[in-house]
Formats: C-alpha cells, sequence, structure tokens
C-alpha cells in the first residue's frame, strides 16, 4: 500500500513535454507506439476498499491485477470481463486504461460495463472524482466509463472502483468439430436461446465452447446442446485470455476485427481465431491494412492492427480511421481534459 | 431546483424568423404554438415544475429533426428534446425561450434480427414495445422500467434508466449497442456499432445518461436478451427494516445475483395493497421480492437456496410464487407503487438516491426522522439489490408550504445519500430537480470539466439548458440557501 497521488499530480503540473504513463509495460505494444517521458504509476499502489456484499472493489491505479484477482477470489468473487494478463505485474489502471476485455466479453460485458468510478487526474493536474462505488450513479456524464479504453489520454487513473461478481458455481468445457461458416451459425443461434454459454472460441476447425451458472443449468445445457461429453479444458481458457494459445505465437500481424456476431466468414488470407459468439474475430494475415479494414468495415465492424512491427504500425495507425464529425468530437473531449496534450498523445490516434 | 429564466430572451422578430423558419421545415400539424396546444408539454413526471415553451415542433423525418436543429443553432435557440415525459426529475420540463422537440412521432421499430438478437427502433419507440415485438423469436429488451409502458427508448438512453431486474441484467448502458445522434448545429453520427466495440472514445458511454444535452437520438440499436424460461419470485416479510437490510447483504454474500431484488416499506405496501390487492403482508415493516429466473432446475436451486438465506435472516413470512400468474401479481404493486401512492395524496415527490446496501436501515431510520422533521408522509420503494432508493415524499401543492418543505426533505436526503458514499441519482437523473445538489456530490473543478464536455458536443449551451450541471453562480446561490459543502465518503 502506498499513496504517491501528490506526486503523479505534481508531476504533470509540472511537465512541460509529453508524457507517458506507463504501470507495467505489458501493454507497450499495444495501440500507436508509446512516446514521451514514462510516468510510473507502480509506486501508488493498495486496494482502497472491497466489499464483497456490496460488490464492488476500489484500488489504486497501480496494484497489481493479481493482487485484486486473488483478494476476489478469496470471497469466491471475480472480475468477470476476465482482462488478459499480459505480465505477473499487469496493473489495473492499466488494465483500464486498454479497456481490454477476455473470453467472456459477450456474456458478461466489458471492461467499461464494470466501471463504477474513477478518481483521475487531468492534464490540467486537475484532480476529479466521477461516478463512485455504487452500482447506479447516473449524476453528471458519465466520465469513468470514458476512461475504459481512452489508453490513458484523458487522465492518469489514481483509483477505480470496479463491480465484481460471485464467481459461477459450475463450469463446463464443450468442443465441437466445425467449419468456420456452421460455427458461426450455431454461436449465434444457440446465443438466442437461454443458455449458459460464457465463451466461445473457434480456432483451426474447432469450436470450444464455456457453460457456467448452478449447477443444473449447465448440466441441462450439456444434453440440449448435444456434446459427447465435457472435454477437461485444462489451462485453455487461461491460455485463451492472456493471448498465449499457438493462435497468438508467431509474428505475423495480429489484427482484431470487432464485428457484428452474424458477420459472415472474412474471406483474408491467413489464420481466423473467433471469439464473443462471433463478435471477435482475429486475424493473423499479410493483407494490406486497407483491404483489412474495408473488410471489417463492409460488414459494419472495424480492425484494429494489435500486434505488428512497429512500421507497420507507424504507417496503417493502430486504430480504424474515424469520421470527419467523429474525429472532431474526440480531439474537442481531448482538449477538454487534457487542453495541453501532454498525456500520452498519439497512443490513441495521431491528433490525440 | 434550478431556475430556467437565465436564458436569453428572444425578440419579436427572431420569434418571428423562428416561426416562419420552421413552418418551411414541418407540416402545420407538427407545430404547435397556440398556449392551449402547448399546455400538455409544460412539465414531465415531475409536476410540480412546469414552464410553457415558446413552441413544440413534432418532426416526423430524420431531415426534419436535422433542419430543425440547424435553424435553432444558427438562430441560438435553446431546444428541448422530448420523448414521453414521464421523466420524474425534470429533463424535459420546456425553456421559456426555447423550442420542445418531440420525438413521439418516431413510433418505428425498423428491424429486428433475432439471430444477431438486435432491434433498431427509432427514438419514439416505447421501451415495453419492443419486448412485446419481439416476443414470438422468445426474446426481450431487458431493462424494464416501472414505466415501460409509455417511456421512449431516447429518454432511456437519455437517462440510463434501469428497472426491476437490472442487477442481473444491467442499465440502459449495458443494453444499448449504437445510437445514431444529431448535434446541435444538425451534424449526424453514427456511435458505437453493431459490433461489441468501437475504435476511439467510448462516445456511447458518454451520450448515454446525459439527459438530452449532448446530442438528439434519432435511432438506436438495442441488444435482445432470450427469455429465461421459468421464473419464480419469493415474498418474504420483516417485522424490522435492520433484519430486511441485513438479509439483502447474506443473499449477496451466499453468491446469489436475484433477477430482481426490491423491497418496500409499510407505508408502501400499505399503498399498494389497496391499489392492486395482491396479498401483501401488511403488518410487515419491510417486504421483500426476491425473484430467481432460468432453467426450472436452475429456479428451484436458487429459491431454495434463498428461501434459506431469508430464514436466516429473520423472515417473519416467506411466500414462493406458485404459478406465473401468482408471479405477476407479487410485482403488481412494486411496479405500481408510485401511481398506488400518487392516489393517496395529492401531490408526491420522487426520490432516487443510490446508497451502499449496508447502510440501508441507517438511511431509512434518519428519513423516518426527517419526515416527523417536516411533518410530511413518506413511503419508501427500493432496487434493494443495487442499493437504490425511492423515498416518496408525500404533499400538497395546495397547501402554502408543503412543496417547499417537500423539496427541503428531498435535498435533506439526497445529501445524507450523499454523506454515506452514495449518489443523488441512480437512474432518474439530475434535470432540474437536482441541480443544486450537483453542487453537493462534485467539486467546482468536476463541475467545470462537466460544463468542457458539454462545450465539446455543444458550444452554445442550446441543448436542454439549464439541466444537470449547475453554473458556479447557481452552486453559491444553493450554498447559500441549502445547506451542506462536500459530503464525505467522495470516494472514486
Ligand atoms: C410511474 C413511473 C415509473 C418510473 N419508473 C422508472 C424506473 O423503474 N426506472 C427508471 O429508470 N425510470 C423510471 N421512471 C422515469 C422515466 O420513465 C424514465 O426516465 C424514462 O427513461 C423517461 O423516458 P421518456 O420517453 O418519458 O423521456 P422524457 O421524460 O420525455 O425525457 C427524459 C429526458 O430525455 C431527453 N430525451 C428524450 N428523448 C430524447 C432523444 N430522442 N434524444 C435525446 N434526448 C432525449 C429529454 O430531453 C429529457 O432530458 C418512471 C417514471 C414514472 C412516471
Amino acid at each position: 500500500m502506498s499513496d504517491i497521488s501528490a506526486q503523479l499530480i505534481e508531476r504533470i503540473r509540472a511537465a512541460s513535454s509529453p508524457l507517458c504513463i506507463r504501470g507495467a509495460g505489458s501493454k507497450d505494444f499495444y495501440g500507436n507506439a508509446p512516446q514521451g517521458e514514462v510516468l510510473d504509476t507502480r509506486g501508488h499502489t493498495g486496494i482502497v476498499a472491497y466489499e464483497p456484499t456490496e460488490l464492488f472493489v476500489t484500488a489504486r491505479g497501480g496494484t497489481q491485477l493479481a493482487e485484486i484477482e486473488a483478494a476476489l477470489a478469496a470471497q469466491g468473487q471475480y472480475l468477470p470481463f476476465e482482462p488478459p494478463r499480459f505480465a505477473p505485474d499487469s496493473t489495473i489502471g492499466g488494465v483500464v486504461a486498454a479497456g481490454l476485455s477476455g473470453p467472456r466479453r459477450a456474456s458478461a460485458g466489458s471492461v467499461r460495463d464494470y466501471v463504477l468510478g474513477v478518481r483521475l487526474v487531468d492534464g490540467a493536474a486537475r484532480e476529479l472524482v466521477f461516478g463512485g462505488q455504487v452500482m447506479k450513479n447516473v449524476a453528471g456524464y458519465d466520465v469513468s466509463r470514458l476512461i475504459a479504453g481512452s489508453l490513458g489520454t484523458l487522465g492518469l487513473i489514481l483509483d477505480v472502483s470496479l463491480k465484481v461478481l460471485p464467481r459461477p458455481a459450475a463450469e463446463a468445457t464443450l468442443r465441437f468439430e466445425l467449419k468456420q461458416a456452421a460455427a458461426l451459425d450455431k454461436l449465434n443461434r444457440w446465443a438466442g436461446q437461454p443458455l449458459p454459454i460464457v465463451a466461445s472460441a473457434w480456432d483451426a476447425g474447432v469450436l470450444t465452447l464455456r457453460l457456467a451458472g448452478a449447477r443444473a443449468a449447465v448440466e441441462a445445457a450439456q444434453q440440449k446442446l448435444g456434446a459427447d461429453g465435457t472435454v477437461d479444458a485444462g489451462a485453455f481458457w487461461d491460455e485463451l485470455r492472456d493471448q498465449r494459445t499457438t493462435f497468438f505465437a508467431g509474428d505475423a500481424p495480429l489484427w482484431r476485427l470487432s464485428v457484428p456476431s452474424v458477420a459472415p466468414v472474412i474471406d483474408l488470407p491467413g489464420a481466423t481465431l473467433i471469439e464473443w459468439g462471433g463478435a471477435q474475430r482475429w486475424l493473423r494475415t499479410d493483407a494490406p491494412a486497407t483491404t483489412v479494414r474495408a473488410a471489417a468495415a463492409a460488414v459494419g465492424g472495424s480492425a484494429a492492427l494489435y500486434r505488428a512491427p512497429a512500421e507497420l504500425k507507424a504507417a496503417a495507425g493502430a486504430f480504424a480511421p474515424l469520421p470527419e464529425p467523429l474525429a472532431a468530437l474526440q480531439r474537442r473531449l481531448k482538449a477538454a481534459f487534457d487542453p495541453r496534450g501532454i498525456l500520452n498523445p498519439g497512443r490513441l490516434y495521431k491528433e490525440i | 431546483m434550478g431556475s430556467l429564466e437565465e436564458f436569453r430572451q428572444l425578440g419579436e422578430g427572431e420569434i418571428a424568423r423562428l416561426i416562419a423558419g420552421l413552418r418551411r421545415i414541418l407540416a402545420t400539424d407538427s407545430l404547435l404554438v397556440e398556449q392551449e396546444d402547448l399546455v400538455p408539454y409544460e412539465c414531465d413526471g415531475l409536476t410540480a415544475y412546469r414552464q410553457l415553451p415558446l413552441l413544440v415542433a413534432l418532426p416526423t423525418t430524420e431531415d426534419q429533426v436535422v433542419a430543425v436543429l440547424k435553424l435553432c443553432h444558427e438562430l441560438r435557440v435553446p431546444v428541448v428534446a422530448r420523448g414521453a415525459g414521464t421523466g420524474l426529475s425534470g429533463g424535459a420540463t420546456p425553456v421559456r425561450h426555447g423550442v420542445v422537440l418531440s420525438l413521439a412521432k418516431f413510433m418505428r421499430i425498423l428491424d429486428i434480427d433475432p439471430v444477431a438478437r438486435t432491434a433498431r427502433v427509432q427514438p419514439g419507440v416505447r421501451n415495453l414495445a419492443i419486448s412485446e415485438a419481439v416476443a414470438p423469436y422468445a426474446l426481450y429488451y431487458a431493462p424494464d422500467p416501472s414505466s415501460q409502458i409509455a417511456c421512449t427508448i431516447g429518454g432511456n438512453v437519455a437517462e440510463n434508466s434501469g428497472g426491476v431486474h437490472c442487477l442481473k441484467y444491467g442499465l440502459t448502458v449495458h443494453n444499448v449497442l449504437r445510437v445514431r445522434v444529431a448535434l446541435i448545429d444538425g451534424t449526424v453520427v453514427e456511435i458505437g456499432s453493431e459490433g461489441l466495440d468501437s475504435p476511439g472514445y467510448d462516445l456511447l458511454a458518454l451520450m448515454i445518461g446525459s439527459e438530452g444535452m449532448l446530442g438528439v437520438v434519432l435511432e438506436a440499436t438495442v441488444k435482445l436478451t432470450p427469455k429465461p424460461q421459468v421464473a419464480k419470485v419469493v415474498m418474504a416479510s420483516f417485522d424490522d427494516m435492520t433484519k430486511a437490510g441485513n438479509a439483502v447483504a447474506a443473499i449477496i454474500a451466499a453468491g446469489i445475483i436475484p433477477a430482481g431484488l426490491e423491497m418496500m416499506d409499510k407505508p408502501a405496501t400499505r399503498a399498494v395493497e389497496d391499489f392492486v390487492h395482491a396479498g401483501y403482508d401488511l403488518d410487515a415493516e419491510a417486504i421483500l421480492l426476491a425473484e430467481s429466473d432460468g432453467t426450472p432446475e436452475e429456479v428451484e436451486e436458487e429459491i431454495a437456496a434463498m428461501k434459506a438465506v431469508l430464514e436466516g435472516a429473520g423472515a417473519r413470512e416467506l411466500r414462493v410464487s406458485q404459478s406465473e400468474a401468482e408471479r405477476l401479481k407479487f410485482w403488481a404493486g412494486r411496479k405500481a407503487a408510485f401511481p398506488a401512492v400518487g392516489r393517496i395524496t395529492p401531490d408526491y415527490l420522487c426520490m432516487d438516491g443510490t446508497i451502499p446496501r449496508k447502510h440501508l436501515a441507517h438511511v431509512l431510520i434518519r428519513i423516518a426522522e426527517l419526515a416527523r422533521q417536516y411533518d410530511l408522509r413518506c413511503a419508501n420503494v427500493f432496487h434493494a439489490g443495487d442499493g437504490n432508493l425511492h423515498p416518496l415524499i408525500m404533499f400538497d401543492a395546495n397547501k402554502p408550504g408543503e412543496l417547499e418543505r417537500a423539496t427541503e426533505f428531498g435535498s435533506r436526503i439526497l445529501e445524507l445519500s450523499v454523506d454515506v458514499g452514495g449518489t443523488i441519482t441512480g437512474e432518474h437523473g439530475v434535470g432540474i430537480e437536482k441541480v443544486g445538489q450537483m453542487c453537493v456530490q462534485f467539486s467546482p473543478e468536476e463541475l467545470d470539466a462537466f460544463h468542457a464536455l458539454k462545450a465539446a458536443f455543444d458550444p452554445q449551451g442550446l441543448l436542454n439548458p439549464g439541466k444537470a450541471v449547475p453554473t458556479p453562480r447557481r452552486c453559491s446561490e444553493y450554498r447559500l440557501t441549502g445547506s451542506a459543502g462536500h459530503g464525505e465518503g467522495r470516494a472514486a
């Protein structure tokens, strides 16, 4: 436990050139290349409040995700959005700023869905509190959710309150051999039924499903889905969550496509991994950025260049370009919170 | 309470130009200018405060909405968007020298995709109409405000509305994928997408709950949820409020997230029993309704577990719904609580603070003390699962001084909510009603940040002015006449 908020605020106040807000640096690869002088949050640590029956945890931004998850596990609770753990010392501030969610996202919701409140220091070195620790709060604009996924460009997260939930009583994993189109079809049809499917992954002709919930519901669903039986998933879901399965190994550019779950097979060269019931398509491809982005846009989605050599990222930009009216809104929001443009400039988009 | 008088007055010439311009855009019956036609728009569900607008525009096409906004922007005329007018915080209360932009005629469900589990709807579509339209696919739209027969999806988006099932199924913000929005200058933007994530800042999170101050919702794509196979509700009565409050915590401590977890106190129970005759225990100090949904096996398991917890927590009577009809009957009273209280008092104010559940008993005792102090009756219903209280303060606006007393009583409850670490509004919004208490919950720097954010969307402050975010001047007034500076418990 240590509170260095005064120092962090002072660093921002005194800064005259760009700062790179950084926890463990496990997501340095994500977004556009970090630039500026490092402002390390790892000295700002500790779970400030955790009340299992109030279903929330509040932690300082530099607190390790692992510490929080261990505290929750001791009470039979968890973070349902399952943020990837790229390093053992990943911080919660980084988790929220990056806004990346794991396998359960389609059923449980995303990081932003679990953000209840933040205390942040913005680019003008103002200490600001938005939201709170309660489940429902509509006082003022929902800035705390806006912070999720903003990649540190609007403010440094001093502390964050997250909703937590009890761990499901039972879990089971099922496997099916299916071609991609058939898997997509099945995933969408199953999702329209009251089945406790909490995660899904299709990779190389195999669809893996995770069921979770009350024991009775999980058992009933197994029968209904017509699987021969459950399989021992071993570390599969953890490896998928942390992006350590073989699909993620190697150097080919990795794209993350966010598309409607019903989007058809996206016909591009390279390997595909499907998650979130069809709504997240990972792609290893050397196809040109414009081709990948056009393919995602054609089905009503967007494509982020997730992991790629620096030159490629610099040329293509990590995230899909925005239509001008939206880009203009984002620039004005950035200016509202960081008028000097010193917090993680360029990390999300060049001009913010 | 905010004053809506401080905005620029329009001169005769400006008004004439505005009306002439609107006549070119709108059909004759889509523009209301006569006082008798304006009266139905003078307030929303916060009926204690009324203000006639300059005029009401009821466009029927998106192009018309855009043209109306452009004209108002050019002439610098305030615009207040309006859905069904069921809001309880005065969010849709007109501005005297402003236009009410009613989206009531946008009532079409544009597309239902049962496979993708989405519906694309116009903003004036009623919340319940979505669930009714998708029922043939065994799907529904999960957020279910008690006003769902009447309130519109545009209003729901603006308020981030919740319902009795949102502990498990989320609020509006968790169930809307995309909105198309017209900004005040007529620019149309698509926010969110039919996928789950969109690039850039999460403007969707910002739009939802923005009380009509950032843009006008023209269309929304909502998520649909598969209907659970069965649902059952346990009704528990307690002879002590503290026990009932502890029972709520005990259910959650047992690892259960009920589909609904609602509470009513004795005055509320009596009012609703007279209205719906659901057979509630009239001597109980508190009644708790805990719902379970899912497969038949799952529901049996969870109901048994909840019964055990409730017994352990000291419930004096437990009843489990034995049929769908009985389940609906148990819920009927809770869902009709506002109108039921409306029958026993000429007027009421509905408060909306959210508090950490552990302070439930303390806050209720304090509310009872305040009721005595202000000499007014108060019935309490709450979304106990998420700590969202709805104290209903009863008064008679025709008796001199009662409205003022009721308002002051309400302010004390909201300040109390902030003091115990909660918030002044869980789902009804700030509107004009709680704009003063915003000065209690937020620091001047935070309010500045809200103003800057608003200016990023609406630099001239024309959309729904005077609502939700107080000016510094308003705060100094509130601090002089109201009370308290900052509450404690302002943790993130
Ligand atoms: C009996 C009763 C029970 C209620 N129960 C609940 C409940 O359980 N949960 C809950 O959350 N609320 C509840 N409410 C409050 C209210 O119904 C909700 O706030 C609802 O979302 C308002 O919808 P509306 O269409 O009536 O909006 P209005 O009252 O017309 O407007 C509300 C706000 O939305 C803005 N707005 C409306 N349409 C648009 C648009 N298209 N674009 C931009 N802004 C727009 C308005 O400017 C205003 O600020 C209840 C109200 C009543 C009267």
